[in-house]
């Protein structure tokens, strides 16, 4: 078992050398002059040329990318061009608001979409299942920018109840500032939800059809020792799957919902800079959300194997 | 990217064979679901305001009506107007054509370069496909959005751009299916006899197993096409896809966005239409797949 994880975790090496290579040409092929951007747009070509060699842009292109590279490899990810601030510092910044954002709208979407998802398996075709199925093709759909202003438009224009952007202000309490965590969270979580309620759905129809549960009423258990002890418990293998595949896309910042609020997290950072072309600040934020997406889908895919031990070693991909 | 999302288990797998099925069967066994009806018959709305669209909007959709700015929906500007005064009926209508052309040239792009990848790597294996696979790994590690923004800030904002970034984000997921189809495929009987017969590489790959696993490739366009558009509305909302005075949905809530105190209504319409269009979309892929194979999952839209 340690050596199949330890291979998983080597496997992702190359993968990650390789998102490496594309996030550094990114900036390279990206349009605009880093050097023009440091030294002001008055700055003499002489300045210009200073301003390049300091931050090592007359180099070569492997050459500038093996310093590049173990600059991350050493979390030094560089300064900022236009805030003039460490990169590492900006994104410590950022990574507890999208935290924050992240396990409060998981918390409610699991709180909400288990529940209804079981309860729309447990009474599939009725009435309940279909309102269930309905709303989560609803939640599907809705794109995260409209929904965000549909929430402005209702508790920040008509009823003024709660800020329509920020994060807050660091001096007032949390009370305060939790009113700006609100429809950031629902907004992420109305998508989440419909999904897991759907997964989950889904995955209790199937483990109640199975041979098991069969079994298990015929020894005269009752509906409630049936779905939860018995159906639940195996329909939670294939739900693990979907509930980190969300968090892992999430923990790279929940990038348009973070937008619509202007709230300041990863998503917004990374999208910010490069609008800005602040492109350490991409770079950064980029290798993050690689490093983040890719942990955690192994996570996942490792959960699994030990959650289901039908899932053969060799075959976990 | 689409989030693979089993919805239903009631249907019995069908006895008759499931591939090369007739189109006009396809079409019947879609009707017949209400659901798949009822996506098929929205989405051919939706596709007829696109194409009939500008003749139907009783407004051009950039022509100025400075004295009825951010105007409330009336009799005459039906659905009100935006801070330019143009008319946001006429607006929305043209945005239609923005956001299915959106869908249906990523997801096409994706779709032929994505088969071609995946039968190149799937049939001939060795090198070319650990090199080829390598790639959709790559693009695989990067969350989507992410990746698109990251692909138009290469090549610069703009519609094309960003319909070029949406369809580059769908490779991977072409490429693998048709890669894992033709392993199978590559080896069976009618694959053996046409390269008995000398046929050379390329006819074997684009017409003895291409054929066979088209309804695949079908179907995934189905399920990638709403996320597609999903994910462009979105780039358009950040300001990286279409530019104003380009109507799309996408940029007109962006402008909404800076009115919602002053006009309320104008940010509901766009968004409005959005959601309907991705949920026709939806209703019209899960038909589809269940027409073609319903022994298959589903998948729906779905985007953070």
């Amino acid at each position: 078992m340690i050596r199949h994880v330890l291979l998983r975790i080597l496997h992702l090496i190359p993968t990650l050398f390789l998102a490496s290579m594309v996030i550094f040409f990114i900036i390279v092929k990206a349009p605009g002059d880093p050097a023009q951007i440091t030294a002001g747009p008055e700055a003499t070509p002489e300045q210009l040329a200073a301003e390049r060699a300091r931050l090592g842009l007359d180099k070569p292109l492997p050459v500038r990318y093996a310093v590049w590279l173990s600059d991350v490899v050493h979390l030094n990810l560089g300064y900022s061009l236009l805030a003039r601030r460490q990169v590492t510092q900006m994104i410590g910044e950022a990574i507890p608001q999208t935290l924050r954002l992240t396990l409060a709208s998981m918390v409610l979407s699991i709180l909400i979409g288990f529940p209804i998802g079981i309860l729309a398996a447990v009474r599939q075709n009725s009435r309940l299942d279909a309102v269930v199925t309905g709303l989560s093709s609803v939640g599907l759909a809705l794109p995260s920018f409209w929904l965000g202003i549909l929430l402005i438009i209702t508790f920040s224009v008509r009823f003024r109840w709660l800020p329509p952007s920020g994060v807050g202000d660091p001096d007032q309490g949390s009370w305060y500032n939790l009113r700006y965590l609100v429809m950031p969270v629902v907004t992420i979580a109305a998508s989440n939800l419909a999904v897991f309620a759907r997964f989950v759905r889904s995955a209790m129809i199937d483990a109640l059809a199975a041979d098991y549960v069969r079994t298990a009423r015929a020894k005269g258990l009752g509906q409630r020792a049936v779905v939860v002890r018995h159906a639940l418990k195996n329909a939670m293998i294939p739900v693990v799957t979907i509930l980190g595949i969300q968090f892992g896309r999430l923990l790279g910042g929940a990038v348009v919902t973070e937008a619509v609020f202007a709230y300041s997290g990863i998503g917004r950072l990374s999208v910010l800079s490069i609008l800005n072309r602040d492109y350490p600040v991409v770079q950064g934020t980029l290798m993050l959300v690689v490093c983040l997406f890719l942990i955690v889908n192994l996570t996942v895919d490792l959960t699994y194997g030990y959650l289901d031990p039908r899932v053969k070693l060799e075959e976990a991909r | 990217m689409a989030t693979s999302i089993p919805a239903s288990n009631s249907k019995k797998p069908d006895s008759r064979a499931a591939v090369g099925r007739p189109a006009a069967a396809v079409l019947r066994r879609l009707m017949r679901e209400r659901k798949g009806a009822v996506g098929t018959v929205c989405m051919l709305l939706f596709i007829l305001v696109a194409i009939v669209g500008p003749r139907v909007a009783p407004y051009n959709p950039i022509e100025l009506h400075l004295e009825a700015q951010l105007a409330p929906p009336s009799a005459r500007f039906w659905w009100g107007t935006d801070e330019l005064g143009r008319d946001i009926l006429s607006r929305v209508i043209h945005g239609a054509r923005v956001s299915l052309a959106a869908g249906v040239l990523a997801v096409g792009l994706a779709g032929i370069v994505g088969v071609a990848g995946g039968l190149v790597s799937g049939y001939l294996g060795g090198w070319i496909d650990a090199i080829i696979s390598r790639v959709w790994d790559t693009l695989l590690a990067f969350p989507a959005i992410f990746l698109a923004i990251g692909i138009v800030t290469i090549i610069g904002p703009g519609y094309l751009n960003a319909v070029l970034a949406v369809a580059i984000i769908n490779l991977p997921t072409f490429a693998r299916l048709v890669r894992a189809s033709t392993i199978a495929l590559r080896g069976k009987d009618f694959v053996e006899a046409a390269r008995a017969i000398g046929a050379p590489n390329a006819r074997i790959m684009f017409r003895t197993i291409l054929p066979n696993c088209l309804s695949l490739v079908v179907v995934q366009m189905a399920i990638a096409a709403p996320a597609a558009i999903l994910v462009e509305a979105s780039l358009s909302y950040l300001g990286l896809g279409s530019q104003p005075p380009t109507a799309s949905w996408g940029n007109m809530l962006t402008a909404a966005q800076s009115y919602l105190y002053r006009s309320p209504t104008y940010g509901i319409f766009p968004g409005a239409a959005l959601t309907l269009v991705v949920i026709a979309l939806n209703y019209f892929a899960d038909g589809l797949q269940d027409a073609i194979d319903p022994r298959r999952t589903r998948a729906g839209a779905q985007m953070t």
